[in-house]
């Protein structure tokens, strides 16, 4: 930990609440853009409730597009969030520390997003509670053999386990804005968040405890919530979805699209911020390893897609996947397999894993790509399926763009908001990697 | 209030408030609170304090959890039975997801109750024997002690070199 020498817990204190101060002129000119995106994709939305379905470029066969991808998008984002605060919290991987927040809020806001996916997706979207199981006039019950449904709960499991782990990490962090700020309103809002944290060795014993639990829960459940986004499509008898290996191959996924938003959303963050003395070239470096890992699972996943199609010798499985890479998609399937397999593999040399910039180039390609991941496997499959007859060519409509467009702007504004509300670096884990304070040196 | 007295004392090292809290107890002083900026596992052993019941609350909830959801999903299916290519109508595989979804959801917020009743619900330690510097970067030790032994404490606190003593009634 040489880079942090120069730290002391009182600077951490100071660096981390003084993010806080009132926005600034370049905050303003980040969040009002996007407000004004979040108020064109609530237009569109609206347009779509009054005109109906019609106005998505929805068109038989093909009746999940735009939205569905950008539902597993953004719960694919969600996930590296959740390894980062809990999985490697379990490993005892020190680079977690200064950068775990961050990923936690992206883990928040990104499920918020996808979230509302489903919703706008629905014909009805005013009918939306019916998917949740409660007593009604009818005396029906929810069909819980139906994958949609076990989104349902995975999904909004998720929302609420991540959202409690992100808030009881902040509590002791919380109390120390308590202890700084004058301004009485900002003062009472930050007591009652903080639950009247002291720091006792009473409180920190179940808080440990507490933490421990929630990171061991947010474990399996991350690997649930993609598995099950992934049987979505995989329990249903189409070719390109009808497989096995769509749940390791989903959560890898998530994962690598995860990682590549953390580090598209730290790199400004650590610049504007000046925040180098905490999140660290280590840190990126640790990042970018994991996304050399993930990468070459999303790759040999899309290899064995295609052995597999060939090797179970169906026409209709085999068709799909010639077409996936020859069609009229071809284009998209060749952006995916570039941004997630080509253009990762500089990351094996340690001199690129630690230059920024180029670490940040990379972290957008792998974005974009996977994006067309999803695009590809959602409509591709349905584009071309069992029947000749009945393959069909879907074009997304300014409508479906506006409000992807408007998601994007949706999250960013919540982690704008967070930046000026919250603490973006946990103090008191920050703490946790300085040398402790002694009066003697330990023999 | 009673005749128990709280005392404070703030310290800077973290060697410090360790070899205090011994001294307390060696001078027979146990009933202690050790105030910290970041958990540390040198105070958890000087503390000796019980494992916590968190553990309990996590386990209890789970176990709910899982139970509700086969309770859920078997009773509703079985409620009004739709038989499907003769499908079994309780059928564990899929049902398994959302148990699973439950068991983590319970098990999560019973964790949280458990935080919230250990920690927080019970408020041991008086406001005023607080310092807002603990957040940041100091320690502090609070002894519960009778009016008597006052004294005692602040002469130990003194003589391992506090920086700052407070005292409140308890």
């Amino acid at each position: 930990m040489s880079e942090q020498s120069t730290l002391t817990y009182a600077r951490v204190n100071d660096d981390v609440i003084r993010m806080l101060d009132k926005p600034t002129f370049k905050w303003w000119a980040l969040f009002i853009p996007t407000l004004i995106f979040v108020g064109f994709g609530l237009f569109c939305f609206i347009h779509q409730v009054y005109s109906g379905l019609g106005v998505a470029g929805y068109r038989h066969p093909i009746f999940w597009g735009v939205y569905i991808t950008d539902f597993v998008f953004w719960v694919g984002i969600a996930h590296s969030g959740t390894l980062i605060s809990a999985i490697l919290f379990l490993f005892r991987a020190n680079f977690r520390m200064s950068i775990y927040r961050i990923a936690e809020g992206m883990t928040v806001f990104a499920v918020l997003t996808a979230g509302l996916f489903p919703i706008i997706h629905l014909g009805r979207p005013w009918n939306f509670y019916w998917l949740f199981p409660y007593p009604n006039q009818r005396e029906l019950w929810v069909n819980f053999k139906s994958p949609l449904l076990w989104d349902v709960f995975a999904v909004s499991t998720y929302l609420t386990v991540s959202a409690l782990f992100f808030f009881i990490g902040m509590i002791p962090d919380i109390a120390a804005i308590r202890d700084r700020v004058t301004e009485v309103p900002r003062k009472i809002v930050y007591s009652i968040l903080s639950l009247g944290w002291k720091g006792s060795n009473w409180e920190w014993l179940h808080y440990s405890r507490a933490y421990l639990f929630f990171a061991a829960f947010a474990t399996p459940l991350v690997l649930s919530v993609h598995s099950v986004v992934s049987w979505d499509f995989a329990m249903s008898n189409l070719p390109g979805w009808h497989t096995t290996i769509f749940a390791p191959y989903f959560v890898a996924g998530a994962i690598f699209s995860g990682l590549g938003m953390v580090i598209t959303l730290t790199v400004p963050i650590r610049k504007i911020f000046h925040l180098e003395d905490y999140i660290t070239l280590d840190n990126y470096d640790g990042m970018a390893k994991l996304i050399i890992l993930t990468s070459g699972i999303v790759g040999y996943a899309y290899a064995i897609e295609f052995f597999m199609a060939w090797y179970s010798g169906s026409p209709a499985e085999w068709g799909q996947f010639y077409y996936r890479a020859t069609g009229e998609y071809a284009l998209f399937y060749w952006i995916m397999v570039v941004c997630n397999v080509l253009i990762p593999l500089p990351l094996w040399f340690k001199s690129i894993r630690r230059n920024i910039k180029i670490l940040f180039i990379v972290s957008i390609f792998i974005n974009i790509g996977m994006w067309f991941e999803r695009f590809n496997i959602i409509v591709l499959s349905l584009s071309h399926g069992f029947d000749p007859a009945a393959w069909g060519i879907y074009k997304p409509s300014w409508v479906e763009l506006g409000i992807t467009v408007g998601s994007f702007a949706w999250f960013f504004m919540f982690f704008l908001i967070f930046l000026k509300t919250l603490p973006s670096v946990s103090i008191a884990e920050m703490k946790e990697l300085l040398p402790v304070p002694r009066k003697e040196a330990k023999t | 209030m009673s005749d128990k007295q709280g005392v404070l004392g703030i310290f800077s090292y973290l060697d410090v408030t360790i070899e205090t809290v011994k001294k307390l107890r060696d001078s027979g002083f146990n009933n202690l609170r050790v105030f910290s900026p970041f958990p540390t596992h040198e105070i958890e052993e000087v503390m000796d304090e019980p494992e916590s019941i968190v553990r309990f609350f996590t386990l209890g909830g789970a176990m709910l959890g899982a139970a509700c959801g086969v309770a859920f999903t078997v009773l509703t299916s079985m409620d009004w039975p739709i038989s499907v290519s003769a499908k079994p109508i309780v059928s564990l595989p899929p049902f398994m997801v959302i148990i699973f979804e439950l068991t983590i959801l319970m098990g999560a917020l019973a964790t949280l109750l458990g935080l919230l009743i250990n920690s927080r619900l019970r408020r041991d330690t008086p406001r005023s024997m607080y310092d807002t510097r603990f957040s940041e970067d100091k320690f502090g030790v609070m002894i519960t002690c009778s009016k008597d032994g006052v004294k005692d404490v602040e002469e130990i606190l003194t003589s391992q070199g506090a920086e700052d003593i407070k005292f409140d009634g308890v």
